[in-house]
């Protein structure tokens, strides 16, 4: 089986959210851009898994899902109360932490 | 309870948080929390003492090494798991007849482990061990007693007795401690208490400086101690055990180069600790701290410390100094010159309480003396009866400033005092007559058991020295009974000057609005000085201290003046008691164990009446006016060169450091310049304050300099990744991801 339609994918989508983390100010969807790199991460594991047959990766996708819905819980949480307390969800506002 | 002492620095240690952090709340300050935990050390260190005294001796063989490690206790301690020191058991065995002794009681517990290197925390209780248990927890009862009426009013009351506990503790842990780390942990406790007690009056800028160079010179040979203690880490195998490393030092399991090394380390930390020439300086300053703080660090804790630790690691020192071998070694000329140098120096001090520092310095001298040249019993019974008569000494110089001459303690203003104060007088009379050596108080017999074995093991010099200072210290010593007790009364001249001790009664406004009236309204002020006092009659020949502080010099003075008979000649009690085998394989195996002669005692006494008899005659009946030191060009000079302590303090201070600031701060000076402000500079922050620091660097002197200048290094470092730290998320995903992509960079190109 090839797999290289996978990975070639699974990167397009990789860059897609390094692109949305980087550039969009949006807090919501720079989450949304974690998710897709999570996932096509998930895709790379799932493809190797099934070319080498073995569970190992579609075991480790399924974490990786599970820890994304946490990790997507807590950040739109704190989006959420970014948002109560200053009205905008702008990223590059938020630099409160500035050294 | 041999198995378990480390139940006493558990007690100092709790009675201590809660005095900390309660001790405001509770009622009187929670001195008494103190008090409770050190009463029941010192109950449980006396049912130690009577347990060993009960203990069997077992004579090792081999059976008993083979079979049964753990050899029975009297209390069913066996089962604990108690092991006698194994390797002794072997070479014991090997030489049929060895001496019957009592096996040390240990307890060791892993504290971490990590492949090979096994870290024990644990406790190593013997004789010797048990010995200082009881003495320290004794003086420390009397140091408690006494401080409670004699910082009655002191605003830091409740953190006087928190390092009080804390000190004791600290003291108690060490000397129980079976390894040489757990020793360390309790002296660098000390180091920060006694920081804590000398400048408990921080107020006064000399009483800082005084409490900062007692933690920076001990702290300097502790540098030393710590290197000594890596050495003899790596040279026993890995191991921290005393017992252990002792053993392999006596059987030749350490080449005897490496010994020399490390046991000239380990000296340094007893250098710097018992204040032996030429790191003694700090002791004298140390005075600024309360009276009874004093009397704890120059009799139970601190001082004696360093001396513990000498015949703690015997073994090593021993081999390491040759002792076997004869001939003047490090500590035997460390602790000859000590000896004499400290007792001259006594002579030009006017103040008591620095009078009786450089005798202990002196007296330190003669613990690391008769350690260096074989008087391993004697020199410990020195440091057991020392503890006795120089607390006692201390506390009664301390009654006399507290109740007698209105806070001071400079001699000049005191004397006449034996009518008015006649317990202090006579207890102090015990203590002065035990430190000059008179039998049969107990000094007597503790310092000729050093001397006769400096002269017999053929130690010339150290046994000149010791004569000497046997001497000087009786001289000196009547020249503080005269000058405080005996003579004209000098107290008025008291008002003019209050000691540092003042502050305890927070009376100086009262004290100096009097000065300006007539001296004889002054008795008034005692109106406030505690109902006690209230019946005293004439109010410039002082009036006796309440009990709160005679109590303790009592307690203080009966040992003083019968311990010594603890070595009756012949009989050597304590000797027997504290014997172990470090003590058998070194003085006893070599010969070098000597007994009482008359030919050393005989004129060891005439040079004490001597030294009595010639300051008597020059204070008592020449009214110590002759003039020398005006008249006489040499007098002059020595006067000076002893009243500026030998120099040794500019020595340091100006020569030394000043040495050492110049062309290190130089260095450091131009690295700033060059290297660190160029990067600063090309950031471009930063710099400002960094070339404040360089400034400051340059203008404080070396230390402030090191501090400083890890301080500065840091926060330029900072100053460099604060820019990284733009608090915008996106930026630390960039930077993120980058170096996710270097990493698979190099993955690719490498792997």
């Amino acid at each position: 089986m090839m797999i290289n339609q996978f990975l070639i994918l699974s990167a397009f989508l990789f860059c897609c959210g390094v692109y949305g983390v980087l550039a969009r100010r949006n807090a919501v969807l720079v989450l949304m851009s974690i998710e897709l790199m999570i996932n096509s991460v998930n895709m790379n594991l799932i493809a190797f898994a099934v070319r080498n047959d073995n569970v190992i990766g579609h075991v480790f996708a399924l974490f990786a899902i599970a820890v994304a819905a946490a990790e997507v819980g807590v950040g739109l949480a704190i989006v959420l109360l970014i948002y109560r307390n200053r009205r905008s969800i702008d990223l590059s506002d938020v630099a409160q932490m500035k050294g | 309870m041999l198995a378990n002492v480390w139940i006493l620095p558990a007690l100092m240690g709790a009675a201590f948080v809660i005095i900390l952090f309660f001790g405001k709340r509770l009622p009187q300050g929670g001195w008494w929390v103190g008090q409770l935990a050190i009463t029941a050390c010192l109950v449980l260190s006396t049912v130690a003492g009577v347990q060993w005294q009960q203990r069997e001796k077992v004579a090792v063989t081999h059976e008993m090494e083979a079979e049964q490690p753990s050899e029975a206790g009297s209390e069913g301690e066996a089962a604990i798991g108690l092991t006698a020191s194994r390797g002794f058991a072997i070479q014991a065995a090997e030489e049929e007849g060895s001496e019957a002794l009592r096996q040390p009681v240990r307890r060791l517990v892993t504290w971490y482990s990590d492949g090979n290197v096994k870290i024990e925390l644990g406790s190593h209780v013997d004789g010797f061990a048990v010995a200082m248990l009881f003495v320290v927890s004794f003086i420390s009862f009397c140091v408690h007693v006494f401080s409670r009426d004699y910082l009655r009013d002191d605003k830091r009351f409740v953190h006087y007795f928190a390092s009080l506990a804390l000190f004791t503790g600290a003291m108690l842990w060490m000397v129980q401690s079976a390894t040489t780390l757990g020793l360390f942990f309790g002296w660098e406790l000390m180091g920060l208490c006694s920081y804590l007690l000398i400048g408990h009056w921080w107020e006064d800028t000399n009483n800082a400086a005084a409490a900062l160079k007692a933690f920076l010179t001990t702290r300097t040979g502790d540098i030393g101690l710590l290197i000594g203690i890596i050495i003899l880490f790596f040279a026993s195998g890995h191991s921290f055990d005393i017992a252990h490393t002792n053993y392999l030092a006596l059987s030749g399991g350490i080449k005897q180069s490496l010994l020399l090394v490390s046991a000239c380390c380990l000296f340094a930390g007893v250098i710097g600790k018992s204040a032996q020439f030429p790191l003694h300086t700090w002791l004298p300053d140390a005075m600024a701290g309360p009276t009874p703080a004093s009397s704890l660090i120059h009799a139970a804790t601190m001082v004696v410390a360093g001396v513990y630790l000498f015949g703690r690691l015997y073994g090593v020192f021993f081999k390491g100094f040759s002792i076997a071998a004869g001939g003047m070694n490090l500590g035997a000329w460390i602790g000859s010159i000590t000896i004499v140098m400290a007792a001259l120096l006594a002579f030009v001090q006017t103040d008591i309480k620095k009078v009786l520092a450089y005798s202990t310095v002196s007296q330190l001298g003669y613990m690391v003396m008769g350690l260096s040249v074989g008087a391993w019993a004697g020199a410990i019974f020195h440091l057991f009866t020392h503890a006795f008569f120089k607390a006692l000494l201390f506390q009664a110089a301390g009654s006399v400033s507290h109740s007698g001459s209105h806070h001071s303690f400079e001699m000049d203003r005191m004397g006449g005092l034996r009518k008015s104060m006649k317990w202090t007088f006579g207890t102090f009379t015990v203590g002065y007559l035990a430190l000059s050596g008179i039998p049969p108080f107990s000094g007597f017999f503790s310092k000729d058991e050093i001397l006769t074995h400096a002269k017999e093991n053929h130690f010339g010099l150290a046994f000149a020295a010791g004569s000497i200072g046997a001497f000087l210290t009786a001289a000196y010593m009547t020249r503080v009974m005269y000058k405080t007790f005996f003579g004209e009364n000098r107290l008025h001249l008291a008002h003019d000057d209050h000691g540092h001790d003042a502050q305890v009664q927070g009376e100086h406004d009262t004290h100096a609005s009097h000065d300006l009236h007539d001296a004889h309204v002054a008795g008034d002020e005692h109106a406030g000085h505690g109902d006690e006092h209230a019946g005293h009659g004439d109010e410039h020949a002082g009036h006796e201290s309440n009990w709160w502080i005679l109590a303790p010099l009592v307690f203080l003075a009966v040992p003083a003046l019968l311990v010594g008979l603890l070595q009756w000649p012949g009989k050597y009690w304590f000797e027997h008691f504290i014997a172990n085998e470090v003590f058998e394989e070194t003085i006893v195996r070599n010969g070098l164990l000597r007994t009482f002669t008359w030919s050393v005692a005989a004129p060891s006494i005439a040079l004490a009446v001597g030294g009595i008899v010639a300051s008597g005659i020059y204070y008592f009946v020449l009214k110590g006016d002759l003039g020398l030191v005006r008249r006489f060009a040499p007098a002059r000079w020595i006067h000076n060169l002893l009243k500026n302590k030998y120099y040794l303090d500019h020595l340091w201070t100006g020569v030394i450091v000043g040495s050492i600031r110049g062309p290190i701060a130089k260095a450091a000076y131009w690295i700033n310049q060059n290297v660190i402000d160029g990067v600063v500079n090309t950031v471009g922050k930063g710099s400002a304050a960094s070339g404040r620091i360089v400034y400051k660097y340059v203008d404080q002197g070396i230390v402030d300099g090191i501090v400083n200048g890890s301080g500065s290094a840091a926060r330029d470092g900072g100053g460099i990744l604060r820019i990284l730290q733009s608090g915008r998320v996106q930026n630390y995903a960039a930077l993120f991801l980058g170096g996710v992509g270097i990493i698979a960079l190099a993955l690719a190109l490498f792997v």
